[in-house]
C-alpha cells in the first residue's frame, strides 16, 4: 500500500474544483465521488487511483495554507507557497465567501464559543457540513476580533486586513454589525428575511446611524450606533404625543396620497397605529434591549400591518415617501435633521423586508 | 587577512510566540561565524522586530569563508531561564568570492529550526571585502565558479576544457557519536547540518584548488554527494569538469576568440608546447608553472590533472587495479561484456555478456605491465607520458588501442586523452564540434563492506575537527578514495575497448544498506575534438538560448578547423548531424559484436544499429520524430544475510539485474520504433531482502542508425492451437503498439528500400551455429523485408516465464496521454517553441509492501506500478499546462526499510505552442529514409562460446594478482561470478534469440531551442506588506523564452527535519508535504537574496526519510543544489536592450575570475 505520497511543486498548484470541495467541507472520498461524477476520469483518462491521490494531495496542501489564509495579507509575503497573485487573490476569496444560509442562522447571535457548539444544529438545518459552518464561524469570529477594535470605517478595514472584494467585505460588516448589536433575527416573524435583506439594512445602519456615518474624522467605530443621535431620536415623539400634529400629518400624508393607491382606505384607518410604531421604534432605540428588537418591531409595528391590508410595495414606498417629506411641512416640528436621519433608513429598511 | 565579512540584522517577520503569557516574543540575534559571535539586542515584544543593527565585521582568512556558512541563530530572550532558540539560518558566503557572481546578500530568508520547520523570516545583509590578491593564498580557491550544470553555462565559453577533477571528505557522523546519546535532536540534528555544510565547503575549496593548479577558473557540471554510512561515517564527494570560462560580452566577440592557428600548429602546441597555451592562450594568470615544470620531467603533454596524481595515494603496486578489477563487479567484465561496458550495441550486450574477440585486450594488457615503454606510434612523441602513474593501465590501455589508432591514423586528441588520468568530463552536452564520436554506455559497479574500514585517523577525530581522507590514508588502497579509483580504472579501461578515449555524461553513485555500499559510475564512451582541449574555445551559446551572432562565429570557426585537421588526415570530417553516431572503434576489430551498417546520413561512415548513452542528444543531431522516457524496472528478492556472505550474494545478483533492465531497454525501444537511448542512468539501490533496478533513458530516432525491427514472439510449442492463438494475439497487440508509438512520436519516415552493406561480423563461426539458420547477415546482403514483426524481428520466445515477463513490462508501460510528452535529458527532439510557463515539481511515493513472501514477479510489478502511476498523476497534475513535456523526469529509488520501497521524482513541466510542434511533426514525415538490416542471432552464440575462454582468462589474472590488496574485500571472485553468469545466460539463450530486424527510417534535423514569448513572472503584484518576488526553479539548465545574463552562485543546501509529532503533523505525508515545500522556500529565499530570480539544474540529490510511526516520529533529510541565475525574458530584452545591468558590464576578460 502506499504509504507516503507527496507532490510539491515550485508553483503551488491548487484545482479550484477541489478547493471549492475542501471548503464546503467534503472528506477526501466525497470529494473523490464528487469528481468522478464531474466525468474527470473519461475527460482526463484518470484512474481512481490518480484521483485519490491527487485530491488527498490538493486537501494537504489548503490544510498548510489555511494557516495563512488566517492572515490574508500574509499570504502576499509568505515563502512557504509560491503561489501566483491572481491564485492568491481567489483562494482568500472563496476561503471568506460563506453561504447566505448559514449566515442568516447565526446574524445577530455572539460568535461566542456557545454558538459555535451549537453549528451542529445549524448544519442539520443548512444542509451545509459541519466543517464548513465551522470555517465560516470561524472567519465571521476573526473578522469581527479584528476589526471590533480598530478605527475608520468598518468595510473598508474589513476590505484591507482581509483581502477581500468588496461586495464581500460588505457582507462581513453586516454580520460584525449584527453580532456587535445583538440584533434579533432569530424569531419566527423574522424567519421570511433573507441574508441579504438583513444586509442591506445594516448597510443602511452603517452609513447612516453610527458616529462613523457622520463624523469622517473616524475617532470612532462603525460598528456602534450614534449614541447622540439615538438621544436625539427621542424627541420624533413629539409627531405622536402631539395631538395636532399628528392629524396635521395624518392629513397631509392623506392629501398626497388620495387617488394614487388602491389600498387608501386602510392606510388613513391605519395612519395613527403605523406613525405611533415607527416614531415609538426611534424613541425606545435609547435601550440596547429595544436596538436588538429592531428588525421584529418594523416587522410588527409597519410590515404586518400594511400586509395584512394588502399593501403593494408601491403602496409602501409611496407612503414612506410622502410620510417623511410631510413631516417637514409641519409648522412646529423642528427636528428636520434627525427625521431624514432616521426616516431615510427606515424606508430603505422596511422596503428591503416588505416581501408581498 | 584577506576578507572581511559583514553582517546587518535588519528585521524579522511573522516569528512565533515564545511568550505565551503575552502572545508576543523578545527576539535577539546571534550571528556567528568561525569562533566569533556577535550578539543584536533585545528587541522586546514583538513578532515583527526591527534590530536596524550594525555593521557585525569578522576579519577572516578567505580559507574560512569558503568553508564556513555564516550561522545566524534567533533567540527569544528569557530573563529567568535559558534563552529559547528560534530558529537558524546558514547563509554560504561562497557565491561573495567570486567576482562575478553576487556582491552582496539581501533580503527575507526563512529561519529554520530542525523540530518546528520555518519559523518566520529575518531580513539581513552580508557583504564580502576582499583584500589582496586571492592566487596568493594556496590553502583557498576563491574565485573559482562552481556550476551545477552540465554543460558549458549559458554567458560563458569555453576557453579550455582541463579535464575532470574529484575530491572526497570523510568525518564522522554526529548522530553516531557517544554525545548523541544525551544531548537534544535538536542539538544533533544542528551538528550533522552544520559539519555537512563545513565538509561542502571544503570539498568545494579542495576541488578549486585542484582546478587552480590546472590553471583553469571554474568546475563545470559540479557533482556533489553524500554517503551516510552510519558507523562509519559521512562521506562527502565531488567530481567536476574543470574549466576555463570566459565570460561572453554582449558584442560580437571576434576579439575575444584566441584565433587558431593552423590544426597542425595546434597540435604541436598541445603536446609539445602546451604550458604556453594554457598560460596565454586563455589569459588568466593562474598558475603555469607547474605545468611547466612537469614538461620538464618528461610528460609531452602536459595535462593538468597529471599535476594531481602525485598527490593521489598512487603508491600502491602498479598491477592492484588490475587485480581489483577482478571483482565481481559486473562491470568488471565489461571489456569483455558489454553488459556493463553497455550498448554500443546493447542488443547484444544484454543478449550476451559477450566476449568479443577484443577480449583478449584484458588479458594481453594485463599482462603488458612492464610494456611501459611501448609507445602508440602516434607519431606525436608523447610516448612514455603516462608512465608514471597507473603505469600497467596506461600501458595497457595504450596498447589495446594501438592497432585501431594506427589504422585510423592517430589524431592528436587520442594522444591527448590518452595522457589524462582520468578523461571523463561530467558534462553531458556539448557545443557542436567538441562530440566527435559516441562509443556507447561504459559502467561499472562494485560491491563493498563499510564495516571493513578501518580507519585509525577516524579514532582521533574529535567532533567537528574536519578529516582530509587521503592526507591520511594515502598509502592506505582501503580508503573510499581508493575505491573509486578503482571503478574509475574500470571505466577507463572499458573505454579503451571501445576504442575511445574519453568518457561524457560520467556520474558517480552509491546505494547504502547497512554495511553493504555498491559503487557504481557510468558515462559514455566518446571520442572529443582536442582543440578544444587545449586551445579552442567553445561556444556556448548553442543550442537553447542561441545568438545567431556568436553562435554562428563560432559554429564557422569549428568548421574550418575540423576541415583542415581532416585534410591533414588526422580527424574525419564528422558532419554534424551523424559524425557522433560513427563507430569509434575499429570495424575490423570490434571491441564486441556489433552490427554496423553505412551511415544513414551520409553514407561514408559505419554506425551502430543501436546506440546508448548517457549524455544529453547532441543538439545538432538528426532526429525522426519525438523522444519519449523510457524506463526498465525491476526488482529481485535476495535473502537477508550478513557480511561477506551478503555482499557475495549481492554482487552475484549484480549482472542479472544490469542484464534484464539492458533487455527491458531494448525491448521498450523497439516498441517505440526507436534506436537510440540518451541520458542513460541506471540505478541499482540494495535493500535487506531486495535489489532494485531502475534504468532510465530518453529514447529517440536517430535518423543515422538503421531502423529498428518489431519484436516477434515465439511459442515453443507450436501444437497447441489455443496457445498459438495466444500468442497471435500477444504478437497482434505488440504490432499495434509498435504502429501507435510511431504515429504518436512521428517516427514515420516513408519507406524507401535500399542497398545495406553490411558490417563484417568478427566470427563466421557462430554464424552456423544459429537456431534461427535463415539469419540474414548483413554480408549476404539480401533482399529485405521492411515491415516489422516479420521473420526477422526481436524473437522472444513465451515458453520462458521471463519472457512472459518480459512482454507484460512491455504492454503494461501506459501510453503517455494526449497532450503530453516525457523525456529525462535537457531537451526534447522535435518540441521547439516553449512557452515561458514552467513548473518545476519533485513528488515522493513510498510504498509498503504488506506481504512477506512475494515474489520477484509480484515485485515487479508493484515495482513497475509505483513507478507507472506516479507518472499518471503527473499527467493528470499538470494537465491544464498541455501541451506540455515532462522534461528532465529524474527518478531515484531507494529501499529506506526491509519492506518499503521509495521513489522520489523531480522534473519540470514545460508547456509548448501547439501548432508548430505539429508543423514540425509533419516536417519530419518528408524526410530521407533508408533500411538496415540487424543481425543478432549470430552474436548470441558468439557469446556463449567465447565466455569460458574469457572468463578463464580474467580468472588466471586475478589468481595472480591476488586482490589482497584490497582490504575492502571484493566480494565475489570474477571466476565465480563468470560461471554462473554464463549458465545465466546460457539459458537465456535458449529462451530469447534475437533475428534481424528492418524498418526504415527518416531523416529530420532538429535543433530545438525554445522560444517562449510570454511574459515573464518576475514582478508579483503586491498586497500590503509587500510581496515576495518570483524565483523560478528548473532541473534544465535553461529558462525557455530568456536569457540568462548572470550566474550568481551554485547552491548546495542540506536540511534535516525531525518530528516526534508525526500524527499532528499530519502523518508522514504531511511532515514530508511541509518539508519539501520548506526546502524550495529556503532555496528561492536564499536565490532571491542574492538577487537572483531563478535557479537552473536544480536537483535533489538525496532525500532520506526515516519513519517510526509507533513512536510518532519521523525524520527525514535532503540534500539539493543548483545554479542560482538572473534571468531576463527574451521579449524584455529586445525591448530594453541597454537596461540589461550586468550582461553589458561584463568585459571579456571576466572569464579569469581571480
Amino acid at each position: 500500500s502506499v504509504e507516503l505520497d507527496v507532490f510539491v511543486g515550485n508553483t503551488t498548484i491548487m484545482d479550484k474544483e477541489v478547493y471549492q470541495l475542501w471548503l464546503n467541507g467534503y472528506t477526501v472520498n466525497d470529494a473523490v465521488k464528487v469528481r468522478i461524477d464531474g466525468g474527470i476520469m473519461e475527460e482526463c483518462e484518470a484512474s481512481v487511483e490518480v484521483l485519490l491521490s491527487d485530491t488527498m494531495d490538493q486537501y494537504r496542501t489548503f490544510q498548510m495554507c489555511e494557516r495563512l489564509l488566517h492572515h490574508p495579507t500574509k499570504l502576499a509575503n509568505q515563502l512557504l507557497f509560491q503561489i501566483p497573485p491572481d491564485r492568491q487573490a481567489m483562494l482568500i476569496e472563496r476561503y471568506y465567501a460563506f453561504d447566505d444560509a448559514f449566515a442568516r442562522e447565526v446574524l445577530g447571535k455572539k460568535l461566542s464559543k456557545g454558538t459555535k457548539k451549537d453549528l451542529d444544529d445549524v448544519s442539520a438545518k443548512t444542509n451545509i457540513t459541519l466543517k464548513s459552518c465551522r470555517r465560516q464561524f470561524d472567519n465571521f469570529k476573526r473578522v469581527f476580533k479584528v476589526v471590533e477594535e480598530l478605527k475608520g470605517p468598518l468595510v473598508e478595514n474589513i476590505r484591507q486586513h482581509f483581502l477581500l472584494p468588496d461586495q464581500l467585505a460588505r457582507d462581513y460588516a453586516a454580520v460584525v454589525f449584527f453580532a456587535n448589536n445583538r440584533f434579533e433575527t432569530g424569531k419566527k416573524k423574522l424567519q421570511y428575511l433573507t441574508f441579504q435583506d438583513f444586509a442591506l439594512c445594516a448597510g443602511q445602519l452603517i452609513n447612516n446611524w453610527t458616529l462613523g456615518a457622520v463624523d469622517n474624522m473616524m475617532e470612532d467605530m462603525d460598528v456602534d450606533l450614534d449614541k447622540e443621535f439615538l438621544q436625539d431620536l427621542k424627541e420624533l415623539k413629539i409627531l405622536i404625543t402631539d395631538k395636532d400634529l399628528l392629524d396635521q400629518h395624518k392629513s397631509l400624508v392623506c392629501t398626497a396620497l388620495r387617488g394614487k393607491t388602491n389600498v387608501f382606505t386602510e392606510m388613513e384607518a391605519n395612519f395613527k397605529n403605523l406613525s405611533r410604531g415607527l416614531v415609538n421604534i426611534a424613541a425606545k432605540l435609547i435601550n440596547a434591549k429595544d436596538v436588538r428588537d429592531f428588525f421584529i418591531d418594523l416587522v410588527e409595528k409597519f410590515i404586518e400591518p400594511c400586509r395584512s391590508d394588502r399593501w403593494t410595495s408601491i403602496d409602501v414606498n409611496l407612503y414612506l415617501t410622502h410620510y417623511t417629506n410631510s413631516a417637514h411641512i409641519l409648522d412646529t416640528f423642528k427636528h428636520h435633521s434627525v427625521w431624514t436621519r432616521y426616516m431615510g433608513v427606515i424606508k430603505s429598511c422596511i422596503l428591503r423586508m416588505y416581501h408581498e | 587577512m584577506p576578507g572581511k565579512l559583514k553582517a546587518k540584522i535588519v528585521a524579522g517577520r511573522h516569528l512565533p510566540v515564545m511568550d505565551r503569557a503575552s502572545d508576543l516574543t523578545d527576539a535577539f540575534v546571534e550571528v556567528k561565524f568561525g569562533n566569533t559571535t556577535f550578539k543584536t539586542d533585545v528587541y522586546p515584544k514583538s513578532l515583527n522586530p526591527q534590530w536596524n543593527s550594525e555593521w557585525f565585521k569578522f576579519e577572516v582568512d578567505d580559507e574560512d569563508l569558503q568553508d564556513e556558512p555564516l550561522q545566524i541563530t534567533v533567540l527569544d530572550h528569557d530573563t529567568y531561564s535559558a534563552n529559547d532558540a528560534i530558529g537558524k539560518v546558514y547563509i554560504d558566503i561562497d557565491p561573495l568570492l567570486c567576482s562575478e557572481a553576487a556582491t552582496v546578500i539581501s533580503g527575507w530568508l526563512p529561519i529554520y529550526d530542525t523540530i518546528h520547520g520555518i519559523r518566520g523570516e529575518i531580513n539581513v545583509l552580508v557583504k564580502v571585502d576582499l583584500f589582496n590578491d586571492l592566487n596568493r593564498f594556496r590553502q583557498s580557491s576563491c574565485g573559482i565558479k562552481f556550476f551545477c550544470t552540465t554543460s558549458v553555462p549559458r554567458c560563458y565559453r569555453a576557453v579550455m576544457v582541463h579535464g575532470f577533477v574529484e575530491e572526497l571528505v570523510v568525518n564522522e557522523d554526529p548522530e553516531y557519536q557517544w554525545i548523541d546519546r544525551i544531548r537534544t535532536p535538536r542539538a544533533s540534528n544542528e551538528a550533522r547540518q552544520r559539519l555537512i555544510f563545513l565538509m561542502s565547503g571544503e570539498l568545494q575549496r579542495k576541488i578549486g584548488l585542484k582546478v587552480l593548479e590546472m590553471g583553469g577558473n571554474a568546475v563545470v557540471g559540479y557533482l556533489q554527494c553524500f554517503d551516510l554510512e552510519g558507523e562509519s561515517g559521512l562521506v562527502v564527494r565531488a567530481i567536476g569538469t574543470a574549466c576555463t570560462l570566459e565570460k561572453i560580452s554582449t558584442l560580437p566577440s571576434t576579439a575575444t576568440q584566441p584565433s587558431n592557428s593552423s590544426p597542425s600548429k595546434d597540435m604541436k602546441d598541445s603536446l609539445q608546447a602546451a604550458p604556453s597555451t594554457f598560460g596565454c592562450r586563455s589569459t588568466h594568470s593562474s598558475p603555469v608553472h607547474s605545468a611547466s615544470s612537469r614538461l620538464s620531467q618528461g610528460f609531452s603533454v602536459s595535462v593538468p590533472t597529471l599535476l594531481f596524481s602525485g598527490m593521489k595515494p598512487r603508491h600502491r603496486s602498479s598491477d592492484a587495479p588490475r587485480a581489483r578489477q577482478c571483482r565481481p563487479v559486473f562491470g568488471e567484465e565489461a571489456p569483455g561484456v558489454p553488459l556493463s561496458s553497455g550498448p554500443p550495441t546493447p542488443l547484444r550486450a544484454q543478449t550476451f555478456s559477450s566476449f568479443s574477440p577484443s577480449k583478449s585486450y584484458s588479458r594481453q594488457s594485463s599482462s603488458s605491465d612492464t610494456e611501459l615503454s611501448l609507445t602508440p606510434k602516434t607519431g606525436m612523441g608523447s610516448g612514455g607520458s603516462a608512465g608514471k602513474e597507473a603505469g600497467p593501465l596506461k600501458a595497457l590501455l595504450r596498447q589495446q588501442t594501438q592497432s585501431a589508432l594506427e589504422q585510423r591514423g592517430v589524431s592528436s586528441s587520442e594522444a591527448f586523452f590518452r595522457t589524462l588520468e582520468y578523461p571523463f568530463f561530467t558534462l553531458t552536452s556539448f557545443p557542436s564540434g567538441f562530440l566527435l564520436h559516441v562509443g556507447g554506455v561504459v559502467s561499472a559497479r562494485s560491491v563493498k563492506l563499510l564495516d571493513r574500514i578501518h580507519n585509525p585517523a577516524l579514532g582521533n577525530t574529535r567532533s567537528y575537527k574536519l578529516l582530509d581522507w587521503n592526507s591520511f590514508t594515502a598509502d592506505e588502497p582501503e580508503t573510499r578514495d581508493a575505491w573509486w579509483e578503482e571503478i574509475r580504472q574500470e571505466i577507463k579501461s572499458h573505454v579503451k575497448a571501445l576504442g575511445c578515449h574519453a568518457v561524457v555524461g560520467y556520474s558517480e553513485s552509491t546505494s547504502i544498506c547497512e554495511e553493504v555500499c555498491i559503487l557504481s559510475a557510468s558515462g559514455t564512451a566518446a571520442i572529443l575534438s582536442s582543440r578544444f582541449m587545449q586551445d579552442g574555445s567553445l561556444d556556448v551559446e548553442h543550442r537553447l538560448s542561441r545568438q545567431p551572432v556568436v553562435f554562428t562565429s563560432g559554429a564557422d570557426r569549428v568548421e574550418g578547423d575540423m576541415g583542415s585537421s581532416a585534410s591533414l588526415g588526422f580527424e574525419e570530417v564528422a558532419p554534424p548531424g551523424c559524425g557522433f553516431c560513427h563507430i569509434p572503434y575499429d570495424e575490423l576489430n570490434i571491441p564486441f559484436p556489433a552490427q554496423l551498417t553505412y551511415c544513414y546520413c551520409c553514407r561514408r561512415n559505419k554506425v551502430p544499429d543501436v546506440l546508448f548513452t548517457t549524455i544529453d542528444l547532441p543538439t545538432e543531431a538528426n532526429v525522426t520524430g519525438k523522444g519519449c522516457l523510457i524506463q526498465a524496472r525491476l526488482c529481485r528478492t535476495k535473502k537477508k544475510g550478513q557480511g561477506e556472505g551478503n555482499a557475495t550474494a549481492i554482487s552475484n545478483l549484480l549482472p542479472f539485474l544490469e542484464y534484464e533492465l539492458h533487455t527491458q531497454l531494448m525491448n521498450k525501444l523497439k516498441l517505440r520504433g526507436m534506436n537510440a537511448l540518451f541520458g542513460l542512468r541506471i540505478q541499482i539501490s540494495v535493500g535487506e531482502t531486495m535489489l532494485l533496478g531502475l534504468a532510465s533513458a530518453t529514447g529517440v530516432y536517430l535518423t543515422a542508425l538503421p531502423s529498428p525491427g518489431g519484436i516477434q514472439i515465439a511459442g515453443k510449442t507450436p501444437s497447441d492451437i489455443t496457445y498459438e492463438q495466444h500468442i497471435s494475439n500477444m504478437q497482434k497487440k505488440i504490432n499495434d503498439t509498435i504502429a501507435k508509438n510511431k504515429e504518436l512520436f512521428d517516427v514515420n519516415p516513408p519507406e524507401v528500400v535500399e542497398e545495406i552493406i553490411g558490417s563484417p561480423i568478427p566470427e563466421p563461426r557462430q554464424r552456423s551455429r544459429l537456431f534461427r539458420s535463415h539469419s540474414e547477415s548483413s554480408d549476404e546482403v539480401s533482399e529485405l523485408d521492411l515491415s516489422h514483426g516479420k521473420k526477422d524481428t526481436f524473437v522472444l520466445e513465451i515458453d520462458d516465464t521471463d519472457a512472459v515477463e518480459d512482454i507484460h513490462a512491455l504492454l503494461t508501460d501506459s501510453p503517455t496521454p494526449p497532450g503530453f510528452y516525457s523525456c529525462n535529458t535537457e531537451i526534447m527532439p522535435g518540441i521547439q517553441n516553449w512557452t515561458s510557463a514552467i513548473q518545476m515539481f519533485t513528488s515522493v511515493r513510498v510504498f509498503r509492501l504488506n506481504n512477506a513472501n512475494l515474489t520477484n514477479q509480484g515485485l515487479n510489478k508493484i515495482f513497475t506500478d509505483l513507478c507507472e502511476n506516479l507518472l499518471k498523476s503527473f499527467y493528470f497534475k499538470l494537465r491544464s499546462l498541455t501541451p506540455c513535456c515532462l522534461c528532465h523526469l529524474n527518478f531515484t529509488v531507494a529501499i529506506p526499510e526491509d519492506e518499503l520501497i521509495q521513489v522520489a521524482v523531480t522534473a519540470v513541466a514545460m508547456s509548448f505552442d501547439k501548432d508548430q510542434a505539429l508543423e514540425n511533426g509533419r516536417h519530419g514525415g518528408e524526410k530521407t529514409q533508408i533500411k538496415a538490416i540487424h543481425e543478432n542471432d549470430e552474436q548470441l552464440q558468439f557469446n556463449l562460446e567465447l565466455n569460458p575462454d574469457s572468463t578463464k582468462g580474467l580468472a588466471d589474472i586475478s589468481g595472480s594478482h591476488p586482490s589482497a590488496k584490497a582490504p575492502s574485500v571484493d566480494y565475489s571472485s570474477f571466476a565465480d561470478r563468470c560461471s554462473s553468469w554464463i549458465e545465466q545466460l546460457r539459458l537465456k539463450a535458449h529462451t530469447m534469440r534475437r533475428g534481424s530486424i528492418k524498418t526504415t527510417s527518416s531523416l529530420e534535423k532538429n535543433s530545438p531551442l525554445p522560444e517562449g514569448r510570454s511574459r515573464s513572472l518576475r514582478s508579483n503584484r503586491s498586497y500590503s506588506g509587500g510581496s515576495v518576488a518570483v524565483v523560478k526553479m528548473t532541473p534544465l539548465s535553461f529558462i525557455p523564452g530568456a536569457k540568462i545574463i548572470k550566474y550568481l552562485g551554485i547552491i548546495n543546501m542540506f536540511f534535516i527535519r525531525e518530528t516526534t509529532s508525526l500524527r499532528e503533523e499530519g502523518g508522514v505525508s504531511g511532515f514530508l508535504h511541509s518539508f519539501i515545500a520548506e526546502v524550495f522556500a529556503m532555496v528561492r529565499a536564499h536565490v532571491a537574496a542574492l538577487g537572483g530570480n531563478a535557479v537552473v539544474s536544480y536537483s535533489m540529490k538525496e532525500c532520506v526519510f526515516m519513519e517510526n510511526p509507533n513512536k510518532n516520529q519521523a525524520q527525514c533529510l535532503i540534500n539539493v543544489s543548483g545554479d542560482a541565475v538572473i534571468f531576463v525574458q527574451e521579449s524584455e530584452l529586445e525591448a530594453t536592450s541597454v537596461q540589461p545591468q550586468s550582461a553589458t558590464t561584463q568585459t571579456s576578460n571576466g572569464g579569469e575570475g581571480t
